[in-house]
């Protein structure tokens, strides 16, 4: 029997975005150079609204990239292979400030892959990582940037972010 | 919904699905092509030995490049330079070849259905770059995600083969992939040159002549005349041949007025299609070859992480 709490809303999730987009534009004084990229699948979807919001707050418009990371997963071999996603950034990475995109960090290895995927592709400026939840467990020296809410959970807990046609409308902690 | 083969041997044993996932993969596979560092991580540490029993250009290349672009360690051994010039017999070869630990054995055969036989000898990973007259499944593979790209489906599209379809292994993985996603297949060639039975295999229909298989044709496929393979003479010679079966801007216009034409290559140029065709606008041919890589990654990538089930 499952047991879900519901941790942040529709109305939540658009604030923590809103305010992320403002903190973004503050610590990098602007948009000059900014590009966004999400990680797939639900970190594009999140990157798009940052997005959104950031043409709101600036009036200018900024790259949105995607990046599948199943090619640099570091467990090709435990748990077979997945089906591979599209990588589309149809920009040059080279000097830009790349601000990458996640619903959930956990334990940091997909943010790994994400940045592997990203250094093959150009030599970017510097990155930053956004994340909408942040629930602890790092087995890698990383850490995000922007964070919508840290959430501290348990091994054995689960954090489901629900879309509903690309848009964010619930995150749950779904208790096993 | 995952991959679920250790080894592709033939477009037959792959369901409808298994060939979807492979053909999704090679497209996300197309952008590593396209990049300035065309390289990813994916399959570090794994050995690949390219066994060609058969000469090879494209495919040989093509595999290779495939794994080194997915960071695989490729190792090519020829028949010219390799044991089995000796005697060694295929089995002792593979089993040579084993205890050098490689993942994936990729090898080209000259008798149909080698693979099966090596498949039960050794514990790693098989693919078959095309067996005698029986399957050439990664050549399938990229004809129909060449397809693919220009039509955006498979289903409901009327395919012409024409050529030597008895000696052809890219003309039976095409009609085994082909008819699973939905296509008909139409076929045509000498009748000494027409497997007898091969109606069978699904959604295909033999014509009499050329031109009622390639009448309103959405892709015409052409075959190389497989002189090599053909045991007595099955044909008077290249002049008749080409008169009756070669493809030429005349005959082109009974297919739909956006047909693709297409051939696996080597191309006999003035023989199965005169040379206004091959370099003509409605030609696919280097675009199959383009794709041929990102196929083969797919397939590489996906046997990887597949478990045993056959």
């Amino acid at each position: 029997m499952s047991q879900d709490t519901v941790i942040f809303d529709q109305a939540g999730i658009a604030r923590a975005l809103t305010r992320i987009a403002h903190e973004i534009l503050e610590k990098n004084k602007g948009t000059e150079d900014l590009v966004l990229v999400g990680i797939r699948s639900g970190g594009d979807h999140l990157a798009r609204l940052l997005r959104d919001r950031i043409v709101e707050i600036e009036g200018v418009e900024i790259p949105l990239g995607t990046v599948d990371i199943t090619m640099y997963r570091d467990d090709i071999s435990s748990r077979g292979t997945l089906p591979v996603g599209k990588t589309e950034i149809p920009f040059a990475l080279d000097g830009k400030k790349i601000i990458l995109v996640d619903e959930v960090i956990f334990t940091g290895r997909t943010i790994r892959a994400a940045l592997d995927a990203l250094i093959d592709i150009g030599r970017p400026d510097c990155i930053q990582l956004a994340v909408l939840i942040d629930r602890g467990h790092r087995e890698l020296p990383i850490r995000p940037d922007f964070v919508g809410r840290n959430v501290p959970t348990a091994r054995d807990e689960d954090i489901c972010v629900f879309f509903d046609h690309a848009q964010p409308i619930e995150v749950r902690l779904v208790k096993s | 919904m995952s991959f679920r083969h250790k080894h592709i041997i033939a477009l037959r044993d792959l369901s409808k699905d298994d060939i979807e996932q492979l053909l999704n993969t090679a497209e996300s596979m197309r952008e590593i092509n396209n990049r300035e560092i065309k390289k990813v991580p994916t399959l570090r540490g794994k050995t690949i030995i390219n066994l060609f029993y058969e000469s090879s250009t494209r495919t040989r290349t093509s595999f290779e490049i495939a794994g080194k672009r997915l960071s695989a360690d490729t190792v090519n051994i020829a028949p010219s330079n390799s044991s089995a010039t000796k005697g060694e017999t295929l089995a002792d070869t593979a089993l040579n070849l084993l205890a050098m630990k490689p993942d994936i054995i990729v090898m080209r055969h000259a008798v149909s259905g080698s693979h099966y036989f090596l498949a039960e000898k050794v514990n790693c990973s098989i693919i078959n770059a095309g067996d005698g007259a029986h399957e050439h499944p990664s050549q399938g593979l990229l004809d129909m995600l060449t397809i693919k790209d220009k039509f955006g489906r498979l289903d409901g599209l009327k395919v012409a083969i024409v050529g030597d379809i008895t000696h052809s292994r890219v003309a039976r993985s095409n009609i085994q992939g082909l008819t699973k996603l939905g296509s008909s297949i139409f076929l045509a060639g000498p009748p000494t040159m027409i497997p007898p039975g091969v109606e069978r295999l699904g959604n295909v229909t033999v014509c009499a002549t050329m031109k009622e298989a390639i009448q309103d044709a959405d892709v015409v496929m052409m075959l190389r005349i497989q002189q090599e393979r053909q045991g007595k003479t099955l044909m008077p010679n290249a002049r008749e041949y080409s008169r009756y079966f070669g493809l030429n801007p005349q005959n082109l216009q009974y297919a739909r007025p956006d047909a693709m034409v297409m051939h696996p290559g080597p191309i006999n140029r003035g023989v199965e299609m005169s040379s206004y065709v091959v370099d003509g606008s409605q030609s696919h041919i280097l675009k199959q070859v383009e794709n041929g890589v990102a196929v083969r990654m797919a397939m590489l990538y996906h046997v990887c992480g597949g478990t045993a089930v056959e």
